[in-house]
């Protein structure tokens, strides 16, 4: 009960349903989600793994508050989410930095729309390139940068309000399969050190076996969950952690919520 | 850089070499063409009325400028190219952005705007002329008008070019439409913007001109008239015409000045 008023981050999306207008006018809607519920606890990561077009993006835009969805509703801890909201940061698939700023700049951005002073801004920045390990890079513009470093910076951004949830999307797909083991644990650290909720968006297995407590499946469009994996293994992980037999279990079970949703569709 | 500090008289010998190894292929350019201006009056045997030698037109040039004839037509034309630039370029910067910002004002101006750039502005200009009186006002149109569309497109076509995901994450950081504007729209259009600023600013010489020939008393353009005309000096007309070019080329300068200034700024 105390870990409850201490914490915060407390996700809950409740029967969210998104539909497009189709390109003719009196077309059928696409519907990209419906009836999607989920609850993420404070602190707690949860992965969204699904097919291509399965509208996982989608909810994280609604999540966001960049999206209105046409039914359901999602708090924060109990507070509506109907515009985007400084408790939430965001990482895109793609790292999305503005190539004429620095680094140091990109990742101050949000500060500076906020309208903090410099100092304040100075003070939080050496803060967040310190937790994704970019203090040399801080001057340096984002061509200058390796995709890697790009996302750290995107991240560094999106943790600049010290939100009390991280959305990510997809964040590691562009990086090879070494780097992006190590951003999976880096991210892991991260998450140890500062309490935050975190819903990554993923198509890789083994990538929501090491970072989630739990994994949602979602069925192809429209996007309803499929299935929920619980994944039972101790943290700290490790690459190791994906060799038990809890993960391989974990990984047979996801797969069979992923065949059936397709077969339901 | 440390060669420089420990040698000074060294780093600044190599700086000066290094510019004339820059500069030098410029000026052996410029030689050819002189000579070979120069081979055809000799060789065609053209007599000073249909092409004067280059030395001619340099010393007329020269004269020009230091008996008074030329300063006072250079000064008017420069002032309307200034002011047509500027008006016509502000107008390229707002219009161009509303085009890329509202579908619709695309959809009812366009048209419009294809018409006008459609018609040539030497036929315009005498109209011009009629409506704004022989003053300097009708030049300023006249220029502005010349400007204005290829400022307008550029502008339209670089605010269309920004990163859809920069203008969403601005968004999600709650930016006004304001801070979008000056962070993302302004910076991301800049080099397109720029580029449209150099093809507009050329323009606005030949627009001054334009203008100066649809009536005028002062300007480049008349000079052009009278050299060629009552006064009857084609040495004149070939040195304004020379005025003419490098007044082109020192705009042109200037913006691409800028260009470096504002592009390392953004």
């Amino acid at each position: 009960m105390t870990s409850d008023v201490a914490r915060h981050g407390r996700l809950l999306a409740e029967d969210v349903r998104v539909a497009f207008s189709g390109p003719a006018r009196g077309a059928a809607p696409t519907v990209a989600l419906d009836e999607l519920s989920l609850d993420v606890g404070a602190g707690e990561i949860v992965a969204l793994i699904g097919p291509n077009g399965c509208g996982k993006s989608t909810f994280l835009r609604v999540v966001a508050g960049l999206l209105a969805p046409e039914r359901g509703s999602v708090t924060i801890d109990g507070e509506a989410i109907t515009a985007p909201d400084p408790r939430i940061g965001l990482v895109f698939q793609e790292p999305r930095l503005l190539p004429w700023r620095s680094v140091a700049d990109n990742v101050t951005w949000p500060l500076q729309l906020a309208g903090w002073p410099a100092d304040r801004r100075a003070a939080r920045l050496s803060e967040l390139l310190r937790l994704v390990d970019l203090e040399e890079a801080a001057g340096l513009r984002p061509v200058q940068l390796s995709g890697g470093m790009r996302q750290r910076a995107a991240i560094a951004r999106a943790l600049a309000f010290a939100p009390e949830v991280l959305l990510l999307d997809e964040p590691f797909s562009a990086l090879d399969a070494l780097t992006r083991e190590r951003f999976n644990l880096e991210l892991l650290g991260l998450h140890e050190r500062q309490t935050i909720t975190v819903v990554i968006v993923t198509h890789s297995i083994p990538e929501a076996i090491l970072m989630a407590d739990r994994v949602i499946v979602l069925t192809p469009r429209p996007g309803r969950v499929a299935g929920e994996v619980r994944i039972d293994l101790p943290r700290p992980r490790s690459l190791a952690t994906l060799d038990q037999a809890i993960a391989s279990a974990a990984a047979v079970e996801i797969r069979r919520h992923l065949e059936l949703g397709e077969r339901a569709a | 850089m440390t060669a420089a500090m420990t040698h000074p008289t060294a780093g600044g010998g190599s700086r000066a070499a290094a510019a004339v190894g820059r500069w030098w292929p410029v000026a052996a350019a410029f030689a050819v063409f002189l000579l070979f201006w120069k081979a055809i009056v000799v060789v065609g045997g053209l007599p000073v009325f249909i092409l004067p030698p280059p030395e001619l037109v340099a010393a007329r040039f020269v004269t020009a400028w230091l008996d008074g004839t030329m300063a006072p037509h250079a000064w008017t034309t420069i002032v309307e190219v200034a002011l047509g630039f500027v008006f016509g370029a502000g107008a390229g910067l707002v219009v161009g952005y509303a085009l890329a910002r509202w579908r619709a004002v695309e959809r009812v101006a366009s048209p419009y705007l294809v018409a006008a750039q459609a018609v040539p502005i030497l036929a315009l200009a005498p109209l011009l002329a009629l409506w704004f009186g022989p003053g300097l006002p009708a030049k300023v149109v006249i220029c502005g008008l010349i400007v204005f569309f290829p400022v307008a497109i550029a502008t339209m076509v670089g605010v269309r070019s920004i990163d859809p995901g920069l203008l969403e994450l601005a968004r999600a950081f709650r930016a006004t439409p304001r801070q979008v504007l000056v962070d993302v729209e302004v910076p991301g259009a800049l080099p397109s913007i720029l580029g449209g600023l150099r093809v507009g600013v050329t323009l606005a010489v030949v627009g001054a001109i334009v203008g100066e020939w649809a009536g005028a008393d002062k300007g480049l353009g008349v000079l052009v008239n009278l050299a060629r005309g009552s006064l009857f000096d084609i040495p004149l007309l070939f040195a304004t015409l020379v005025t003419i070019a490098l007044l082109g080329i020192v705009c042109y300068g200037l913006v691409v000045l800028a260009e470096r200034r504002l592009v390392g700024l953004r």
